[in-house]
């Protein structure tokens, strides 16, 4: 009967196996050489433990059937041996030199970033990354895809299964050249998070206050996901982190569409704009970064994010609602939008804020407003 | 063990009953009457950090957001594991104490007994404090049972009731490993030597020093929390010249040893049930009290690789990967010297035997992993994952808590006078044991293949495993209520337990009457 029943429940551990095999088990061999290494470490340790529970629990299993009252088995009185206790103490202790050498080895060598090719700067946010590459003046915020944030929303009625890379696509991916020793530098905005690409066996966290670097050399050129992994409040689920790695030349055009799109951005602060471009600009702000919070229709959550369909500071006095986006408020998980977008960006929020959810303020805020605020505010 | 009583103390001297009616449970000091009101509690608590866990389950059985909100989703994950760990399992370890640490020793009561009344009578207070934080503005706290900041600075309400709830939860702990200590130092009968404890005793005397020496650090943490969020301080704010990255050192300075203040009375346990049904004494009895105090040093020196992705320098991270690693050696000692009791033994399969097996199984399971995580390189894989979730419910569920239900069924009938229902406690054994696998066991591979803990909804890839380990988790909650079902149908009725019970049980506890008289060893027993 027993011996049944543990069959019974070997085979419910297989048989997922056994109906799909592409289903996955375990980790990724991943596409750089240290996250090689780091597979085979881990299936050195997998192979030493399921070795080790083959012995122990054949030697118990071989126990149970045998050293059986229902058996007639008289019990021996035997109850210790010092020599015994030496032998199992001393074999571990080998076993593990023998798995903590190899560890050790990869360890320093993952933990050396030094002779890096290009830099880029890592700040996590509540929640979405920031990617700046400092010597190309190229920077961005990285969001999940619009596609997953909507099927995402509760009872959304969009099946997962219909988006594409389903919580782990985003707007804007890193962009790195294979074959170079990229290093990044992460920090952080406001709470820990943690930043982790398993193909590259890299994880580290993003800490407000401190500089942390990871490094990897990517050799295929692809398409590589991962997600935060620190525990950073409501939407910790829903910013993933994606890589593309592409061939050195297509990297550097890349980078000069990057840089042309960033003065595009920056005229966009010298005009003075229409009050139905700034909505439907503000509109795609406010879905980007926003929404996660204050809510699709500006409901807000009750008692954790204020809503901003008929708040004071969206209807009230105009200074208030630009001070609290541009600076944030301390204490609370509202970020200082300031140093996150462009004085066109704000302006756009600002008005789409006024006017949406039934604010109808009728107020227009233009990019010069912003500056002026900013200018105020030193 | 050779302790046996050469003589019994006059079990009919019953001049202090025990008072009548609600009153005794509010003004006790009797150890049993104190034993008895924890492992209820525990037990009732048990339910609610199920509960939680099954909400977590039903959200994540298939990809989507269907039944909760993220907000609410990470409410239950740290309130969970509150609940399992500070309301659940160390109330069943302390009650178990209470029980058996007397009357293993010889002593007719614990040696404070009106702290040891408040001791318990802290955590009613402490549970509805904490528990209350589900309804009030904003929510519960939400940013995990470990608390890191900022994050745990985001929380509304709930803060001050967390930080309160904690203080008294550690004074409650703090006053029960007092009391376990002073009884163990002074109460043994004349003739039990430190050597000649049962096993289970000495388990709890180490993991009583392990209280003492971390949940005040633990306390200090929190009230920093609370001083930095509501007093202007800056010990974790880096932009007030604090660190952020001090408060996770210093909880898990805490947060380890208590892992093991979770895991050593289950060896202890374990250590009791498996020589009684295997017909032979513990295999090195000696070298189990070793290892027990050397996994306990161990533990203190080894809190950092719980956050080997905070960025430490690499002399850091190699020694705290050697120094966890080492820790599989006296570990892996006890696993040996269970297999050694078993080994040639005259073994039956009674529902204790069943869970003591189970465990030894399944808590190597989750040791194995255990060494896998202590590799560095191969940790930044596993870091934050579902493999990590597997690993510590591996050791916590068919680890910890199949133990607490192992000393449940093997000393039930002691208590209560009453046996249990074999066929119906096999039963239980054999669904929990089936269902904490289907649970548990495909939460590896999720891991593996990338899935971060913590999480609310899932990239499609994981939706397999996710619900068979959510259908496995509803199988096993269910299961649990057959083991309530048994306790309490017990304790009011069933067929007469003798006094010793279990014919291969050793000990003082089956030298005495089933159930014990109120006031047990009111002469002491020699030991030989």
């Amino acid at each position: 009967m027993k011996s049944l029943l543990s069959g019974g429940l070997l085979t419910l551990w297989l048989l997922p196996l056994l109906a799909q095999a592409d289903w996955e088990v375990n980790m990724t061999p991943g596409v750089t050489d240290i996250s090689q290494e780091v597979y085979g470490l881990h299936m050195t340790v997998l192979w030493v433990c399921v070795a080790i529970g083959v012995v122990v629990f054949g030697a118990m299993i071989y126990s149970i059937i045998n050293h059986r009252q229902s058996k007639g088995h008289e019990a021996a009185s035997f109850h210790e041996s010092t020599t015994v206790e030496i032998i199992w103490t001393v074999i571990p202790v080998i076993i593990l030199i023998s798995l903590a050498i190899p560890a050790a080895q990869a360890l320093v060598k993952m933990e050396d970033s030094s002779g890096s090719a290009l830099t880029v700067q890592v700040t996590a946010y509540q929640w979405k990354w920031h990617y700046e590459y400092p010597e190309q003046e190229v920077e961005f915020f990285s969001n999940l895809d619009s596609k997953s944030r909507e099927a995402s929303a509760r009872n959304s009625g969009i099946d997962p299964n219909e988006v594409d890379n389903y919580l782990l696509e985003v707007d804007n991916p890193l962009v790195i050249p294979i074959g170079k020793k990229v290093r990044l530098l992460l920090t952080s905005n406001d709470v820990i998070h943690s930043w982790w690409i398993p193909d590259f066996a890299v994880k580290k966290d993003a800490i407000p206050g401190f500089v942390n670097d990871i490094w990897f050399k990517v050799n295929e050129p692809g398409t590589y996901r991962g997600q935060c992994v620190e525990l950073c409040g409501k939407d910790h689920g829903f910013m993933p982190i994606e890589v593309v790695a592409l061939e050195e030349a297509a990297f550097q055009s890349w980078m000069q569409e990057q840089q042309a799109a960033a003065a595009a951005k920056a005229k966009a602060d010298e005009q003075t704009w229409e009050m139905a471009d700034l909505m439907a600009q503000g509109e795609k702000v406010y879905g980007t970064n926003c929404v996660a919070c204050h809510q699709a229709k500006g409901q807000g959550i009750p008692g954790v994010f204020p809503a901003i369909a008929g708040s004071p500071i969206a209807t009230g006095d105009l200074a208030p609602h630009i001070d609290i986006i541009l600076n944030g408020q301390a204490g609370t998980a509202m970020q200082a939008f300031g140093s996150q977008l462009s004085d066109a960006d704000i302006a756009a929020v600002v008005t789409y804020q006024r006017n949406a959810f039934g604010n109808e303020t009728g107020d227009v805020v233009q990019p010069a407003d912003i500056a002026a605020a900013r200018q105020a505010g030193q | 063990m050779n302790a046996q009583a050469v003589e019994h103390a006059d079990h009919d001297d019953h001049a202090h009953g025990p008072e009548k009616g609600l009153l005794r449970w509010v003004t006790t000091t009797n150890h049993k009457d104190i034993g008895t009101l924890y492992l209820w509690f525990s037990l009732l608590m048990f339910f609610i950090g199920g509960a939680m866990a099954l909400v977590i389950r039903a959200e994540l059985f298939q990809p989507g957001l269907q039944l909760v909100d993220p907000v609410f989703f990470n409410q239950m994950t740290t309130m969970h594991a509150l609940v399992m760990i500070f309301l659940a399992v160390m109330p069943a370890f302390v009650g178990l104490a209470n029980w058996m640490i007397p009357i293993m020793i010889g002593a007719p009561d614990m040696a404070l007994p009106r702290m040891n009344n408040w001791s318990f009578w802290i955590l009613p207070f402490a549970s509805t404090l904490l528990l209350s934080t589900l309804f009030v503005e904003g929510g519960a706290p939400a940013s995990g049972w470990t608390m890191y900041p900022p994050l745990v600075l985001q929380t509304g309400a709930a803060f001050p009731m967390l930080i309160f709830a904690i203080h008294l939860l550690g004074i409650s702990s703090i006053m029960g490993a007092i009391n376990i200590i002073a009884t163990i130092m002074n109460m043994r009968a004349p003739g039990m030597t430190y050597m000649k404890m049962p096993l289970f005793v000495w388990t709890w005397f180490i993991t009583a020093y392990l209280l003492i020496a971390t949940m005040p650090v633990l306390a200090g943490a929190v009230t920093m929390l609370l001083t930095d969020k509501y007093f202007g301080t800056s010990f974790f704010d880096a932009a007030g010249g604090g660190d952020p990255v001090m408060f996770q050192h210093i909880f898990w300075f805490f947060g380890h040893p208590e892992v093991y203040i979770l895991i050593l009375p289950a060896f202890g346990i374990v250590s009791q049930i498996i020589p009684t049904f295997a017909r032979k004494p513990l295999f090195g009895y000696s070298s189990m009290v070793y290892a027990t105090a050397s996994i306990a040093f161990l533990s203190f020196i080894v809190w950092a690789h719980h956050m080997f992705t905070v960025g430490m320098p690499v002399e850091f991270e190699l020694f705290f990967m050697f120094a966890t690693m080492l820790i599989a050696v006296p570990t892996g000692v006890k696993v040996f010297n269970w297999v050694a009791t078993m080994w040639k033994g005259s073994m039956t399969f009674e529902t204790p035997m069943l869970f003591a097996l189970g465990f030894v199984i399944m808590f190597t399971i989750g040791g194995f992993s255990g060494l896998m995580l202590a590799l560095t390189p191969v940790d930044f894989q596993y870091h934050d994952t579902y493999f990590v979730v597997a690993h510590f419910h591996y050791v916590l569920v068919p680890g910890a808590v199949f133990a607490i239900m192992a000393a449940a069924y093997y000393w039930l009938p002691k208590w209560s006078g009453h046996m249990y229902n074999e066929k119906l406690g096999r039963f239980h054994f054999w669904m929990s044991a089936i269902f904490v696998n289907i649970l548990f066991f495909p939460q590896h591979f999720v891991g593996l293949a990338g899935m971060p803990r913590r999480i609310p909804d899932y990239s499609t890839q994981f939706a397999d495993f996710n619900m068979i380990s959510s259908i496995g988790a509803f199988g096993f909650g269910l299961s649990q209520l057959l083991f309530a079902y048994i306790m309490i149908s017990t304790v009011l009725k069933g067929k007469k337990a003798s006094d010793q019970v279990w014919d291969g049980a050793e000990g003082l506890e089956w030298t005495l009457s089933s159930p014990p008289p109120y006031h047990s060893f009111a002469v002491q027993p020699t030991i030989k």
